[in-house]
């Protein structure tokens, strides 16, 4: 480690190998469920028309959603997690969907 | 009671056949007798990095064909005379291997030594799924390096759904060996670190092997890095795995970055 170094640090956050980490972390607990359930039909079916939904209102990037499901013994979860932007909020908040509109 | 390992990683070019010599070496060297099985069919490379390959004569194919007894085929270090290498074939299709022929084989092998370590190709194909399917034990071999780290979680599955125990209802044991691993660039937070690998794959640690020069001029003059330097970082790291392997309980010596003074005083910040 040079002497720069130690001025320049960088944040947690901002390091490559956080950003790693995290989309194993994703990534291997979709391939893992995915093995397990044999067919990802349903979840990818979701995941589309949940995106479908929420671009007619907000703009969100495809990447920050991520739809999970654990299946359990007597109940099962599905976990949803998107991340809007500040700017997707505020750009395009609307109670009525497009076809509605006269 | 003779123990068969798996050295896999799905991945190709992490260091299964270095680690196969390395680990092969050690554990001949403690006097027990072992073989080294290469199951690269048309691809095979254990030959050249033990090197043996002017030696070869007969092959696993050649064996499993009953073309040639195992004796024909199995070649005898010269540096240490507990351990042997039996080869693939280079011109052969990986066809050629028959899940009986395979099963007769490592039955044989399991009589004659007391380790029998299989040098596993990349991928997920037929090579892959006999080279794991006698496994008592695997050494899954990653990097610290996203598309290695998914590949080895493939591999991970694999092990407890397709082989000899897992049909049996048993467990294949598996234990992980990080190669290639940098301290500094982990310390500054560009490479995944041992905790990050550890906590996403959630196997035993066996060993950390640093990224190392010694590693790669032990395989141009053909001698597994055991043999060729004992006392450099990774030969003391893979010494160790061996260790683990037999089942001794030490605690895993993780590589370090070498701090100057003024790294010390300016500790960085998120580490």
């Amino acid at each position: 480690m040079s002497f720069l170094d130690g001025f320049f640090a960088k944040k947690a956050s901002e390091m490559s190998s956080t950003v790693a980490r995290d989309r194993l972390q994703i990534l291997l607990a979709q391939e893992r469920q995915a093995q397990e359930d044999g067919d990802t039909t349903l979840l990818r079916t979701l995941h589309v028309e949940i995106l479908e939904v929420l671009a007619r209102h907000v703009s969100i990037d495809e990447d920050n959603v991520q739809i999970k499901m654990d299946r359990g013994q007597r109940y099962s979860k599905l976990e949803i997690d998107i991340q809007v932007p500040q700017s997707g909020l505020r750009a395009q908040v609307s109670t009525t969907t497009p076809n509605e509109e006269p | 009671m003779a123990k068969i390992v798996v050295v896999t990683s799905g991945k190709g070019g992490v260091g299964k056949t270095t680690t196969t010599a390395a680990l092969g070496a050690a554990l001949a060297q403690s006097g027990q007798n072992v073989v080294v099985v290469d199951f690269d069919v048309g691809l095979r490379n254990l030959d050249l990095i033990m090197g043996v390959e002017r030696r070869v004569v007969f092959d696993l194919i050649n064996v499993i064909q009953n073309e040639a007894t195992l004796n024909q085929a199995l070649i005898r270090d010269k540096r240490c005379d507990t351990l042997s290498i039996l080869p693939a074939s280079q011109t052969r299709d990986k066809d050629a291997l028959t899940d009986d022929g395979v099963a007769r084989v490592m039955a044989e092998l399991r009589e004659r030594f007391d380790w029998i370590l299989c040098d596993s190709p990349a991928g997920i194909e037929r090579g892959a799924r006999l080279a794991m399917h006698h496994a008592d034990h695997a050494v899954i071999v990653t990097n610290p390096e996203v598309s290695s780290v998914r590949d080895s979680d493939r591999i991970i599955g694999m092990l407890d759904s397709q082989t000899a125990r897992a049909q049996k209802g048993e467990m294949v044991e598996k234990h992980l060996l990080l190669t290639r691993y940098d301290p500094l660039r982990a310390s500054r937070g560009e490479m995944l670190s041992v905790e990050d690998v550890v906590g996403i794959l959630s196997l035993p640690l066996l060993g950390v092997i640093p990224e190392s020069e010694d590693v790669l001029k032990a395989s141009n003059v053909g001698a597994p890095v055991t043999f060729a330097s004992p006392e450099s970082a990774p030969a003391r790291a893979y010494f160790e795995a061996v260790d683990r392997l037999e089942g001794r309980n030490i605690p895993v010596s993780i590589p370090t970055e070498k701090r100057g003074l003024l790294d010390r005083i300016f500790k960085k910040r998120g580490s």
